[in-house]
Order: structure tokens, then sequence, then C-alpha cells
């Protein structure tokens, strides 16, 4: 693969956003703020659960929830909500194969629940996530985390975490690199018709 | 996929698309309070029975209540059909009326074929639950679903078929799925019960024999089949009793399989004719397993239908 500096368009159409070490250093600050915020490790601190959303958000919240565990030693428990049956386009496109709903041993009844995903777009699929929430439990709150918010929302949802702001065009799409599943770690801005 | 009508139009990769839906979706309402998802809210499903049915019929009504799709249970005994209806005027009715899936069974071998060709032009969808002597798709499918999770894959394993093979739509639709999904297929039954024309099924390397002994220590899997009375006219066997010697899985049978082989029945299950209540109550039995397996398999199905968006193919 062509090496890709950051800031430059290659002849592809695709720019670097972040690069691995990049990744790595957005989800250690992110982490931080989780724990900052959620007050994780004080006596009053809920009980907080990383939920991801497949396919890209659960590996995200995994490595979420190692950096939190080195950064406070606290272990916080984590799972994969998969969204796409409550989902409001099933019907504009093709069958969408299902994704696997881990929820760990305790549930999410009065966790608080921060939801992960790899990119924030219109807000559709943090709308569905919530859907499925209420399907799985009542948490005492949900907290969004994202790696990159590109704005152009449809629905009124804001992150509490992001690792970074893009500023998009809709032409455009965010494409998050995981060495999980994409073998290695990334964020590439990419010229395409209709974003993913 | 624009309708189901046979397992012989699957091949492996959309039966097992299929299959891994049904997983999904049951590791999905695992553990949950709510057995109830939004995926298929405003969409109509109508079953039309025109035999009888307890499983079928109940868990396609469960798989897509629990989707939350509206649901219509059409009987031939309470409808129009009673009075002199036709199965297509019934069918555009149903259509009119506002069904986006129509799920079929019939007598008639061939009636969801006949259905779907009505249909065409109304984008309805339809589903074989089963016609006749021919096809019972989500049987198979469901059969499979429960093979996968007992034996962990369907690919090089044997899977012996046995009984009243003649009139039984499960086996057919078992045989072309199972198949397609790389087992090893084994017909045990009595030579009068044996379909007419089994080599011209094309199926690869099935194999028809007369000894079911012989069969049980190497099968992974023994799927037996119900004795089908109501579609027997005339003498295909001595008596109950001789049947039940010859061809029915008794404890001493069971003995004779592998550990870790299963047994399967598409129910209803005739206790002590075609297998023994000891065998059907035991752990080796996933009989249950299979009408569970049945409900999200056909959740599975519904969703494939009805959720993408439409394909007219």
């Amino acid at each position: 693969m062509a090496p890709r500096t950051r800031g430059a368009t290659d002849p592809g159409g695709q720019r670097q956003l972040l690069s691995a070490g990049d990744v790595a250093r957005t989800v250690a600050r992110m982490a931080h703020q989780i724990i900052e915020k959620t007050t994780l490790g004080s006596a009053s601190a809920p009980r907080v659960v990383l939920l991801g959303v497949p396919s890209r958000g659960a590996p995200l919240a995994q490595r979420l929830a190692t950096r939190m565990a080195e950064f406070s030693g606290i272990e916080v428990p984590t799972g994969a909500v998969d969204v796409t049956l409550y989902r409001d386009d099933l019907r504009r496109k093709p069958t969408m194969p299902l994704h696997e709903t881990v929820v760990p041993d305790d549930g999410i009844d009065d966790a608080l629940v921060v939801l992960v995903d790899d990119v924030l777009y219109s807000g559709r699929t943090v709308r569905a996530a919530l859907d499925a929430l209420r399907d799985l439990g009542r948490p005492r709150a949900v907290q969004l985390a994202v790696l990159v918010d590109r704005g152009h929302r449809e629905l009124p949802i804001r992150a509490d975490y992001v690792g970074k702001n893009v500023p998009t065009a809709t032409d455009e799409g965010v494409d998050v690199l995981l060495s999980e599943l994409d073998g290695e770690d990334g964020v590439l801005l990419v010229r395409r018709g209709e974003a993913r | 996929m624009k309708h189901l009508l046979t397992a012989a139009a699957l091949d492996a990769a959309a039966a097992t698309a299929v299959l891994d839906t049904a997983d999904g979706l049951k590791h999905a309402l695992l553990g949950r309070e709510v057995h109830k998802l939004p995926t298929l809210r405003g969409r109509t499903v109508i079953t039309m029975f025109y035999e009888n049915s307890t499983r079928t019929r109940v868990s396609f009504e469960i798989a897509g209540k629990w989707m939350s799709a509206d649901v219509v249970n059409v009987s031939a005994g309470g409808s129009s059909v009673g009075k002199g209806e036709s199965l297509r005027d019934t069918a555009l009715t149903l259509s009119a009326a506002g069904a986006d899936c129509v799920i079929i069974r019939h007598p008639a071998s061939g009636a969801a074929h006949r259905l779907a060709g009505w249909l065409r032009d109304t984008g309805t969808h339809v589903v074989n639950a089963g016609d006749g002597m021919h096809e019972h798709p989500t049987q198979a499918l469901l059969d499979a679903a429960t093979l996968r999770e007992r034996l962990g894959g369907i690919d090089g394993r044997r899977i012996a078929i046995v009984g009243d093979v003649r009139h039984s739509r499960v086996a057919r639709s078992n045989v072309h799925l199972l198949t397609a999904l790389g087992a090893e297929l084994v017909v045990v039954a009595p030579p009068t019960l044996l379909p007419t024309g089994l080599a011209e099924w094309g199926v690869p390397g099935l194999r028809v024999t007369h000894d079911l002994d012989a069969e049980l220590p190497t099968v992974d899997a023994v799927m037996m089949l119900r004795v089908q009375a109501e579609r027997m006219h005339g003498g295909f066997f001595p008596s109950a009793r001789e049947y039940s010697i010859a061809y029915g899985l008794s404890e001493r049978r069971m003995d004779l399989l592998p550990d870790h082989a299963v047994v399967l029945h598409p129910g209803p299950m005739l206790r002590g004719m075609e297998i023994a209540s000891a065998v059907a109550d035991s752990p080796r039995s996933a009989i249950t397993a299979q009408v569970r397996n049945g409900v999200h398999v056909r959740m599975a199905v519904l969703y494939h239908l009805l959720a993408a968006e439409e394909d007219r193919s």
C-alpha cells in the first residue's frame, strides 16, 4: 500500500486523517475522558459498561476498556449491541447480515452505558442503538463515545466523547480501519458518491 | 429472495445466510425479557392453512409477532374456502387486503408455486409451509439449524432419513438442503414407502437402503419421519406393529448409534410407532430444540423476504 502522508490527497482520492499512532493516542485520551466524566473509581461512581456498535464499535469498546483498566486499575465490562434489526433504512438496502449482541453478565440495568461507535454521522445508528438498549434493560444513563464525528446530523443526537471532529462533505466518506478487522489502524477520508 | 417455495432452490450460500441470521436472532433474543424486535413493523403476514398444523402455524405466527409484523391467520374451515372460493381468488383477496407475505400450507403438491405465479404482479411474497407430498422448506432449514447446533456443522456429516419417505415433504426438502450443505445422506425405508422416481430428484450421492440396523452405527444423526396415515390409500405395510419392528427407532436401536449422534423428528410424533417414547425423551433427542429453532428460522426467513429493499427477481 502506498504510504499516506497526513493532509495530502493521493491520486485515489483518499486522505489520511489519523495515523495508527494517532488512533492509539486518541483512544487513550478518550479513555481518560471517560474515567474523568464518569468519576470511575470514586465511591459515588456508577457501574460503567462499554457497549460497542458492530462492526468497528465493538473492538473500539474493547480498546477503551483496556486503556481504562491501565489508567484507573478498574476493569470495566464491555459488550456489543447489534442495531441491524432496529435500523430505519433496512428497506432501502439489500438484506443486511446480523452481528452479535453481547451483554455483560450483570446486564445493563441501572448501569451507566457508554455506547461506542467508530463514526458519528446522521445519528440514525445511535437512535437505533438507543432503541435496542431499551429492549435489553434500563440503564441509569447512556453516553456516546465516537472516534470520529463527521457532522451532518439528521437527528438531535450528540456525542459525549469525540476522538476527532472532521468537517466533511456528504460525498466524502470516513473509513475507520482497525487492526482487529482490517489488519491496520488508521482513519481515511475518501471521496465517493455516497458515504458508508 | 422474493419467495421461499422449495429447499431445492437454495444453494449452500443462500441457506447458510438464512441459518446465520437465525443464529443471530436467537442470540439477540437470548435471556431477554422482551421478545420483540421492531424490524417488520407495519408489514402484514397472512398464514393460510388448508391442512392441520400446530407447530408450523404457531411458530410462523410467533416469528412474525416477535418481529412486530401484523399476523393474520386464515384457516380453510373458517374462511370463504368453505363457500367454494378457489385458491386463486382467496390468494388475490388476501393480497388485495394488504398482505405483504402469504404463508401457505396446502394438501396439493405445487400449491405454493401456483400461488406465487398468481401473485407475481402484486409484490406479495409467498412462503411454502408444506405443499402435499412435495416440499416443506422451513422444516428443512430448522432441521439444518438444529444439526448445526448439535453437531457443530453439516458438511461431511452422515445423516439417515428413516420411514415414510414416499409421503414426506420433509424428507424431500431435507434431502435437497442437507445435500447442498455437504451432508452425506442415506434414505432408509421399506420399498413400498419410497417415492417413485427418487433417482430423478437429481441428488448426487444419495443412498437408499432397507436395513436400518446396518446404518445406525455410522451416522451422525437420524431423522425419523411420521407414518402419514392420512395420505395412505392402501396397504403400504402389513401392520403398525410390523412397521415398528422393522423401521421404528427403539431403545435397542438407539444404543447402536455413536455416542454423539442425535435423533430428530419433525413432529407430530407417533410414539411407539416410528419412535419409542424413551428415545423421544432421551438426551439424544433434539425434538424440542427443533421446535425452538423453528421460531428463529422462520423469523430469519421473514427477515430475508420482507426486511430488505424490494427484490423483484
